[in-house]
């Protein structure tokens, strides 16, 4: 892994260099423009980002349904790069300004790492843990869902559904997690308000 | 996508957004392809360097417009006056593909006479209730057959249906070839948009006949053996009152121009957030089961799985397949807990008794109907239209889980909410308990997304999200299982359903289910071996196949073989299908119905739009792409109707459309919608105008709920003289979380705006960057001017009617923000989605700034 370095040099050496590395006069004297004279001290220490990532894995771009395929280049199990696949009948490689903020977005400072709740009139978050809130929620699914579950209607008529219970999402999620949500919510507890963006 | 539904016999976009660059004219309506698809829009260009027209017809001008042949200005709302149209003008000058159209086809078909239409009608179809307000489609069967819906709800109501379809295993559905009966559907289309003349066109829409005309032209033009012409739209149609008839208009135009099926030919519906055709294909939506299986209703025969089987399937065309896709997924939900007596565990499913879809939801919320709610990945508080209305619904939750990568407007609309800033509540009076959760994005988790052209792509798992981030497998998997741990004991009737359902997927190190062993039991398997299926071709009605998605199955067709991960595209000299890369339903075949690429004896119309032939000597259909019909059955196979021929066994070798019971493309459709069986112009719930066509100025079945917190504007109330139109824009996306959150995107689109035509903000004094406040009977926002002439006014029978453009990504969230668009609109929407109507509203304009509340100190 080579490091981005830039050689220290006093003021009049560094003149001097800089006018070496012009490549107006290497053009005039005909080296190709587009090699050999745009090379310059500088250019030459610096090396693709991409080298440094001890991982690559094919992505698709989390907006828009076009479906543009990315590469994710990390370092340490983190994210130091993402672009377009070239390999793709769709993008070729190209991402548009959203699919090109799927770094930004992986790494926006907003994001959050841990689980907050907010009880009933207070006034701000308190953080809690993972397994605090997977209970709790269950917990409150499972009552919610009790209070509200009808059975039949007088007639005898099968309803075997709650209405007190409503889900929001699914669009921005894997074929595989619509699939979760909706055989636990409406095959397993009889969730009916279940809806996500193809409407909105 | 009901509209293609009901027309081609899928809800989905017909063609891969690669082929594009093989049309010769391309529509882009209802959608600004070139800022909102932006990465699709070059395969229109690349039509374009090879010689396309390119037409773009939307209210605005943009970026498509600037970059296409012509553009078509149009006042918002008026689509289905501009597409009645061209289909007047082509079946007026006989500009139709007539080897096509006849044949793939329901041009000659015979309708009950009975039928009456718009004409007859002043506006109404046959059939209309003033009571309930609803429409019978009795008389809109075809003469003497009762024909089901090609809609996961196949099911009519209307009296003796499952015996009434009987009747198509008797015969053909009546025809007549000369197209001379006055009740065939030739005729009656030619009735129907008789009054859609360009001069009509003119008055309504606001479009320059010449104009206008051009476009007719374009679009003859480039149809028939030798060329195509392909039709792209997004939300701009499907958010209005009459989406669907927008979309089946399209529909109609191109099947009279022999575009569907074809290289370079379709429609192409461009859907906005990354798996929203997923989301809809595995359907996290209230009224259907994965594949486009209805959910069963209590107010239909679906009482038990007999019934339901009965009801809903087809006694013709491929949906006659439906028992074994309905059980093969109760075989996958309930496994050994399913038997004869639960109808595999049918017994175990919720029934619905009405639309429990976004809308009414939001009025369930406010009415404290719905106590708990799950939010995962979406945004409501800025994506729901009536934005108040949703942020008091949100306030009378007992809880609510919000699971995103950031804090949300949602997440905290108990702290910086309208209602909070205005004064009318204080966090301490919001009893609602919240939890935000983090959640993983697309690289820190593996599954697969489908695009908006039918096709499943699998991402991987690159990296750990940060600290708690889970994905929603994660979530939904944990919850599950602590659920059932908590149902365990429990001997209720209830109960019974959390605790058969089976939920046994390996999990790794740290507890994350693995996406592909879901993936295997979305593709299907069979039962109780768990040997995986080819396609759904293996599936059983008996109980020995489990099957999650019917329309995925073909995915995952060995172990080891996830053909969403495949990623092997077609080299330049390759035919371009792409089969390889990535996997499309149904079964890998990426443009739908393309039997129609060749003529009924099975040769392609041209060579030029070869896609698809019959190969005498192989006895078999031969193509580049996996054929969208069966793959021996000859061209001139007939059905033999002594033998009351079911399934695909009634539809011949020259019926492309193999979802439609009688295999051809329905421009009426007798069945399935709920506002009539052709598109007719009705005016937007809210407009400034009266329907220069017809009495009825609004959709008479457009949903409307009726809600003190929804008001809703009466035609031409003089308080809200403006169209109001929102947008997107490329930088943001959808509910802004994604791109105001993000700083890159922010600071693209740092702030929202309002587009307001040059002449209305001179009359007002407003410059460009002025504060603006844009009010309707909803509420009120704040939001800088941006003077255009992007937006052009309309002069309707002498009046001057302005329309102004708002794009709706903001919120106080995050780095971009501005106010939210959706505090302006209603909830009304269209009857057969119940998708809102927030691209053609009134409002009213001033400049100025709002007050501000007392929580704003
Ligand atoms: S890069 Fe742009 S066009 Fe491509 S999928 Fe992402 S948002 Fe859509």
């Amino acid at each position: 892994m080579t490091e981005r370095r830039r050689p220290r040099r006093s003021l009049t050496r560094k003149s001097a260099g800089a006018l070496a590395d012009w490549s107006v006069p290497r053009q005039l004297r005909g080296a190709p423009d587009k090699t050999k004279a745009a090379e310059s001290a500088m250019s030459r220490g610096l090396r693709p980002r991409l080298e440094q990532a001890d991982k690559v894995g094919t992505s698709i771009c989390p907006y828009c349904a076009v479906g543009c395929a990315q590469l994710i280049y990390a370092k340490d199990g983190k994210p130091i790069h993402v672009e377009g696949d070239p390999r793709s009948p769709i993008n070729q490689g190209t991402l548009c300004p959203k699919g090109a903020a799927t770094f930004g977005l992986m790494l926006s400072p907003q994001r959050l790492d841990h689980c907050l709740h907010r009880a009933p009139g207070a006034g701000e978050w308190r953080r809690v843990t993972l397994d605090w809130a997977m209970d709790r929620i269950a917990h409150l699914a499972k009552r919610t869902r009790d209070e509200g579950y009808v059975a039949r209607l007088p007639d005898g008529t099968r309803l075997n559904h709650t209405l007190s219970i409503g889900s929001l999402g699914g669009a921005t999620l894997d074929n595989e997690e619509n699939y979760l949500i909706k055989k636990l919510f409406s095959g397993g507890l009889g969730m009916v308000f279940l809806e996500n963006q193809a409407r909105v | 996508m009901p509209s293609l539904g009901a027309t081609y016999g899928r809800g989905a976009a017909t063609l891969p957004q690669w082929d594009l660059a093989n049309s010769d004219c391309v529509l882009v309506m209802g959608s600004n392809m070139a800022e909102n698809h932006p990465i699709a829009f070059r395969f229109v260009l690349q039509a374009k360097q090879r010689g396309a027209t390119v037409i773009h017809a939307d209210p605005r001008f943009t970026r498509t417009s600037a970059l296409a042949d012509i553009h078509a200005p149009l006042r918002a709302g008026s689509d289905i006056a501009f597409l009645g149209g061209l289909i007047h003008h082509v079946l007026e000058h006989d500009l139709w593909f007539r080897d096509y159209a006849l044949p793939y086809t329901n041009l000659s078909t015979i309708v009950d006479e009975e039928y009456q239409g718009p004409e007859e009608l002043d506006g109404l179809f046959s059939g209309w209730s003033e009571e309930s307000k609803r429409y019978s489609p009795q008389s809109w069967q075809y003469q003497g057959v009762m024909m089901p819906s090609s809609l996961a709800e196949a099911f009519i109501e209307t009296e003796g249906f499952c015996e009434a379809v009987k009747r198509l295993h008797e015969g053909p559905t009546p025809k007549d070839p000369t197209l001379q009966h006055p009740r065939c559907v030739y005729q009656i289309l030619k009735r129907h948009f008789a009054r859609y003349t360009p001069e009509m066109v003119e008055r309504a829409t606001g479009c320059p006949r010449e104009v206008f005309l051009k476009v007719a032209e374009a679009l003859a033009r480039n149809s028939g053996r030798e060329r195509t012409g392909a039709i792209c739209y997004a939300v701009g149609w499907t958010h209005h009152s009459t989406g669907v008839q927008m979309i089946r208009a399209a529909a109609i135009l191109q099947a009279l121009l022999g575009n569907v099926g074809r290289p370079g030919g379709g429609i192409l519906a461009l859907r906005g957030h990354t798996s929203i055709q997923g989301s809809t294909d595995i359907p996290t939506l209230y009224d259907m089961l994965p594949g486009y299986l209805p959910q069963p209703h209590a107010l239909k025969p679906h009482q038990d799985l007999a019934q339901y089987l009965e009801a809903e399937t087809n006694p013709t065309g491929w949906w006659h397949n439906f028992p074994k896709y309905a059980v093969s997924l109760l075989r996958a939900w309930y496994g050994g807990a399913g038997n004869k007596e639960n109808g595999f565990g049918y017994d175990f499913l919720p029934r619905i008794v009405g639309d429990h879809s976004q809308l009414p939801m939001t009025v369930a919320m406010r009415d404290g109907i719905i106590k708990g709610l799950f939010v995962m990945g979406q945004n409501p508080v800025v994506g729901g239209s009536n934005s108040l209305l949703v942020q008091r619904g949100l306030a009378q939750l007992d809880w609510m889980v919000v699971r995103d990568f950031a804090e949300t407007d949602t997440a905290s609309f108990w702290r910086d909410g309208h209602l909070v800033r205005s004064g009318e509540l204080r966090p301490e009076e919001i009893g609602t308990e919240v939890f935000l959760m983090p959640a993983s994005l697309s690289g820190e988790k593996a599954g697969s997304f489908t695009n908006t052209h039918r096709l499943l792509q699998w991402h991987d798992k690159v990296v750990d999200g940060p600290g708690d981030s889970r994905s929603e497998h994660w979530f939904t998997y944990h919850l599950g299982r602590r659920l059932k741990s908590l149902y365990a004991d429990s001997t209720r009737e209830e109960d019974q359903a959390i605790r058969a359902l089976t939920w046994d997927y390996p999990v790794d190190e740290e507890g994350e289910p693995d996406a592909e062993a879901v993936l295997q039991e979305i593709n299907g398997y069979t039962w109780p071996e768990r040997k995986l299926v080819q396609d759904f071709k293996e599936l059983k009605e008996d109980g020995s196949t489990a099957c999650g998605c019917w329309i995925y199955s073909g995915v995952f067709p060995e172990e080891g073989r996830n053909l969403a991960r495949a990623r092997k595209p077609d080299g330049p000299d390759g035919p371009g299908t792409h089969l390889g890369w990535g996997f499309a339903w149904p079964d890998n075949r990426r443009t739908l119905n393309n039997r129609a690429s060749a003529d009924p004896e099975g040769r392609p119309w041209s060579e030029r739009k070869r896609l698809v032939w019959w190969d005498e000597d192989k006895g078999e259909w031969q193509s580049p792409d996996k054929v969208d019909f069966i793959p021996t059955k000859r061209p001139d196979y007939e059905p033999d109707w002594e033998k009351k021929p079911a399934g695909m066994d009634a539809i011949s070798g020259h019926q492309p459309f193999i979802m439609i019971p009688d295999g051809v493309a329905g421009l009426f459709v007798p069945s399935g919608l709920k506002d009539g069986p052709l598109p007719a112009h009705f005016e937007p719930v809210e407009s400034p105008v009266s329907n220069p066509l017809y009495r009825q100025d609004a959709n008479p079945a457009a949903k409307r709920w009726e809600h003190a917190d929804n008001p809703i504007h009466a035609t031409g109330d003089p308080r809200f003289p403006h169209m109001l139109t929102t947008y997107r824009l490329t930088e943001q996306h959808s509910g802004g979380t994604p791109t105001r959150l993000v700083p890159t995107t922010a600071e693209l689109m740092p702030e929202g705006f309002c587009e307001i035509p040059t002449e209305l903000a001179a009359s007002l004094g407003i410059r460009s960057t002025d504060w603006v406040v844009l009010s309707t009977a909803r509420g009120e926002i704040e939001t800088r001017a941006l003077v255009t002439d992007r937006l052009q006014p309309f002069r309707l029978d002498g009046r001057l009617i302005f329309q102004l453009g708002l794009p709706w990504h903001y919120g106080w969230a995050g780095y971009a923000t501005g106010d939210i668009a959706n505090v302006l609109t209603a909830v009304v929407g269209d009857p057969n989605t119940a998708m809102h109507e927030n691209k053609a509203l009134t409002c009213a304009l001033r400049p100025g700034r709002l007050p501000r509340g007392k929580g704003e100190s």
